[in-house]
């Protein structure tokens, strides 16, 4: 059973998640620190960083004392000496779409941090280079959110010609 | 032509076609004069900002003009960078100074469409990411929904998919021999690889019905069980390609021009490798030996005999050696399968997600009930959040998949091992030379399909 390390920040909510994982649920303000605190405790490498829009389930269930926002950024953390995951999950707001930066302590997540950015418009500050990596660079719109139509936006393309 | 229409040709004031064409945009390398001292750090040293791993602002170069230094594009068209890879690549003479790759050029949305199909649906999805190991995409798939339902899946279906898994990382690792052998100009084993690689295919059309995108990993089991005697097709296969692996060792491995270019070309630490979330072929090349087959066994993992294999200087020539004899290894593990292949079935009998038989259906209502809902609505899973991982030939290939109790998954994500992968290039790149760069991108392996989802 894994637990918080010690110099963790207090008063983070934890479950014993659906299948061993153990998932976190710091708030904003914990989220860096929290990371950190795995970090200096033998979790060596950052495997995956997404967001999920949560736009239909705000009454999703979670742990007591956790309100549910509309995004959720998912981080899951890999211990390669004593081969153990846990995760993440932070709540962000739609209304201040912005949460810290995980590149200054796991370098590797420069990419998906903008592939978050890109795909859901969820804002990491401090972030070295947050532009799109997968959509062209003046698409418009965050294509996985849950209000963004398929199928009902034209294509952009750019310097396409226009409808003949 | 006379004076004035000249001038007012040159009068009318629109933007520099060249410029236009290019289309320079913020994901863009830019001219040095235009970039932050930094930013300019960061894209030298690549992304790492480590405890003391912090780039020297002094050891960056900035008297290097910029009309001496030059940045060309490569790709995303270029036959060596293996589909739609671009990059942009600063260069001083011949060696690079900055590398910038930029990806999206195979972007089709694959993770927004897999909200669109159902959970039995769902496997023809993810086959198409890595479309190199395309059982792994599937098995990392349904271990996810099966870990969610709750499932059990039969001893046969577990043997099973291992044995497939394993034969398609000797397939996809062919692939690699065999177009790293063309990148390097040995067009003879570009050719050798693609042909032992088809023996593997057609055991797949054999079995599967398909050679590239199977479906054949299904949440529950397998679509169909091995054909009639498949041992010996396999045994052939294995014999066969374990053969030919020393014909290799001839060819490449001990061929001065090969090693020249790959010993000690494009090292990475393995405290580096560890920052960027390399796995696979690039972790274990450094010595850190990190295979989720045997440090988190999944499957039957845990009662095969096989080793991992592990580097130790991280170069290319280190990268090529594991992959080599992963194949050797694999060869081991499916020799192993034909041996304690269990009977029994290859699905879980599970109305609730497994297909009736076409028999039944003629003659049950029910089973006819079950297949059309099957096949119709699809099965329902319960509300949860997962995450499962395997070792696919490139390295993690994780599945987050959050279900919300309806039939078709609510966010499925894909941690594919090349996209993390990649952000070693510029640092591998880093110093070294533009004929390196070919290299570079041969063994960190990207496959664009999964880059970009």
């Amino acid at each position: 059973m894994i637990t918080l390390p010690a110099n963790a920040p207090a008063g983070v909510i934890t479950s014993e998640g659906l299948n061993v994982d153990l998932a976190c649920f710091p708030t904003r303000a914990q989220y860096r620190d929290l990371v950190a605190a795995f970090r200096a405790d033998g979790f060596e490498m950052c495997v995956d960083l997404c967001a999920v829009d949560y736009l239909s389930h705000a009454d999703r269930p979670l742990p007591t004392g956790v309100v549910g926002e509309r995004f959720e950024v998912v981080v899951n953390l890999l211990s390669l000496s004593r081969r153990v995951r846990v995760r993440i999950r932070v709540q962000v707001p739609e209304s201040d779409c912005f949460v810290d930066t995980l590149f200054h302590e796991y370098p590797g997540t420069e990419a998906m941090e903008r592939e978050a950015f890109d795909l859901f418009g969820v804002q990491f500050t401090d972030h070295p280079d947050l532009t799109r990596i997968l959509m062209p660079e003046d698409w418009e719109g965050h294509p996985l959110r849950k209000d963004y139509g398929i199928g009902r936006v034209p294509v952009q393309f750019k310097e396409a010609p226009g409808p003949r | 032509m006379s004076d004035t229409t000249k001038n007012s040709i040159r009068s009318i004031d629109r933007e520099p076609l060249l410029v236009a064409e290019t289309s320079e945009g913020p994901q863009e390398l830019g001219f040095r004069r235009d970039t932050e001292s930094d930013q300019l750090g960061r894209e030298m040293g690549a992304v790492l900002r480590l405890d003391g791993r912090t780039l020297d602002p002094s050891a960056i170069d900035f008297e290097s003009r910029d009309d001496e230094l030059m940045i060309i594009n490569m790709g995303p068209s270029h036959p060596s960078t293996h589909g739609v890879l671009r990059l942009m690549l600063e260069l001083d003479g011949e060696f690079v100074l900055r590398t910038k790759p930029v990806i999206g050029y195979l972007h089709t949305g694959m993770e927004k469409q897999g909200e669109e199909l159902s959970y039995v649906q769902g496997g023809t999805n993810v086959t198409r990411m890595d479309y190199l190991s395309p059982i792994n995409n599937e098995l990392s798939y349904s271990m996810a929904v099966e870990k969610l339902l709750g499932i059990e899946v039969p001893e046969r279906a577990v043997w099973i998919r291992m044995l497939m898994s394993e034969l398609n990382r000797i397939s996809s690792h062919l692939v690699w021999m065999a177009t790293n052998g063309m990148d390097l100009g040995s067009t003879s084993m570009m050719i050798y690889g693609l042909r032992e690689r088809e023996l593997v295919l057609a055991f797949f059309e054999k079995t599967a019905g398909l050679r590239l995108n199977l479906n054949y990993v299904r949440p529950g089991g397998v679509a169909a069980d091995l054909p009639d005697g498949w041992q010996d097709d396999v045994l052939v296969i294995c014999d066969t390609i374990d053969a030919r692996t020393y014909e290799y060792d001839q060819l490449l491995t001990g061929q001065v021009i090969f090693r020249q270019r790959m010993e000690g070309v494009a090292p990475i630490t393995a405290e580096e490798a560890l920052a960027l979330g390399l796995t696979g072929p690039l972790l274990r090349s450094t010595g850190v030996p990190w295979d989720l087959r045997k440090e988190m066994p999944y499957l039957a993992y845990d009662q095969i005999d096989f080793d991992v294999i592990v580097g130790t200087y991280g170069d290319n020539f280190d990268r090529y050696a594991i992959r080599l004899n992963e194949i050797r290894e694999s060869i081991k593990i499916v020799r192993q399968c034909i041996d304690m292949m269990p009977k029994g079935d290859y699905r879980t009998q599970d109305p609730k997600v497994t297909p009736p038989p076409r028999a039944r259906i003629d003659e049950s209502m029910e089973a006819l009930i079950h297949h059309f809902k099957l096949f119709t609505e699809g099965f329902h899973v319960p509300a949860g959040e997962v995450y499962s991982a395997i070792e696919s030939p490139r390295g993690e290939l994780g599945c987050y998949i959050v279900a919300d109790g309806g039939p078709r998954p609510y966010r499925i994500h894909v941690r594919a091992p090349s996209f993390v992968n990649l952000q070693a290039i510029p640092l591998l790149m880093r110093g070294g030379l533009v004929s390196d760069t070919i290299t570079v991108i041969s063994t960190v392996d990207p496959v664009m399909g999964e880059v970009d989802r």
